[in-house]
């Protein structure tokens, strides 16, 4: 399989890109949704937030990369049997993933660093604060990503459901390309 | 016994020897916050941990010749909590403590003040706080009063009461050694 995308077909770093942040995305929000219910005195109170943290950053970055490959190798070109409807209805369903899973990141950092403190990833580094005095910051920054977590993974189930939808009903190649086929 | 004496001695002139012997109305002085409510919870029993309401108001009536007739009234802002950690004080705004977005207002309103000599009272009355109403006491001590450099008079207090967290419907476990918080309230009045 080619490095790059071609035309016709996805490229191995892409598809690595792509399942990678989806497994990462649902990974989080499965921590996300068990750390904040956890007993004050279980061993994962402090433990779960700063592996949910760190990778959240980590994921920033791959994120970032991905963007920046897009440029570098951008997506093939949509199936010729999808129609204007469907190929208008997948960018804004993609831009709207991209864009939600940045804002989500974001709104993440901004709850952490709201009074000023950095962010550890892993002890290997630190991410500093930046925005901090937005009145309500950690409040407002919290609910945003709560909503939005939700809303992705639900749109992100529903993402899936398309695909296998093109997969089962309509039989194209939607699916088996993000598999390099 | 000496020392005794003439501490009596001196609180005796400051509650009754200023000649300023009115009930007066007093405002908390938010303008240039000479007023505080502290709170410390311990920390699984190994240290103490510090915070604040940034935001309360009030008012009382104090009369140093009948300071048994002194009422207060505080309401405070429960969204204003600050324990020098945005991640803390978000957890403690939220249902596993104070409910903030459903009870955004604490408040408090003597209902009787009780002399306990020494220029210190017992001051009962009603706190609601997590939509809870319940009577508490607070310990308190007259800490001072007279003119201020700028044309006003002032009289201040401090107050401490311990409160029960499960007794104000606050959800959350932190376990044996944090079931009670200990309030400290140091306010000053300007009088009105």
């Amino acid at each position: 399989m080619q490095l790059r995308n071609s035309s016709d077909r996805y490229g191995l770093v892409s598809i690595v890109l792509h399942w990678l942040v989806a497994v990462t995305v649902f990974g989080l929000f499965a921590l996300g949704y068990w750390m904040v219910g956890l007993d004050y005195y279980s061993s994962w109170y402090k433990t779960a937030p700063d592996i949910h943290k760190s990778i959240g950053i980590l994921l920033f970055m791959v994120m970032l990369g991905r963007m920046l490959w897009r440029r570098f190798s951008p997506p093939p070109a949509s199936l010729p049997s999808h129609g204007r409807m469907t190929r208008l209805g997948a960018k804004l369903g993609h831009a709207f993933l991209y864009l939600g899973l940045f804002v989500l990141m974001i709104s993440g950092y901004l709850i952490s660093t709201a009074d000023g403190r950095g962010i550890p990833v892993f002890g290997l580094f630190e991410v500093p604060s930046t925005l901090t005095s937005i009145p309500g910051q950690e409040d407002i920054a919290g609910l945003v990503h709560e909503y939005l977590a939700w809303a992705l993974v639900i749109f992100a189930g529903i993402h899936a459901l398309a695909a296998l939808k093109h997969h089962l009903i309509d039989r194209d190649r939607t699916l088996t390309r993000m598999f390099g086929r | 016994m000496l020392k005794k004496t003439l501490a009596a001695l001196a609180l005796g002139s400051v509650l009754f020897g200023a000649g300023q012997a009115m009930a007066a109305d007093y405002a908390i002085d938010k303008q240039g916050q000479h007023a505080f409510v502290n709170f410390k919870i311990s920390h699984l029993g190994y240290s103490w941990l510090y915070g604040t309401f940034k935001d309360f108001d009030g008012s009382f009536t104090f009369d140093d010749k009948n300071p048994e007739a002194s009422k207060v009234s505080v309401t405070l802002n429960t969204t204003s909590i600050d324990t020098n950690h945005a991640e803390r004080d978000k957890h403690i705004r939220s249902g596993d403590f104070l409910n903030v977005s459903k009870h955004p207002t604490a408040t408090f309103e003597s209902t009787a003040v009780k002399s306990t000599g020494d220029g210190a009272a017992d001051i009962t009355g009603n706190l609601t706080l997590n939509g809870v109403t319940k009577p508490v006491v607070i310990a308190a001590k007259f800490i001072g009063q007279g003119d201020d450099p700028w044309g006003g008079y002032r009289a201040g207090f401090e107050g401490t009461t311990t409160l029960k967290l499960k007794d104000f419907d606050i959800q959350k476990d932190l376990g044996p050694a944090s079931q009670e918080v200990e309030l400290i309230i140091s306010v000053e009045g300007v009088r009105k």
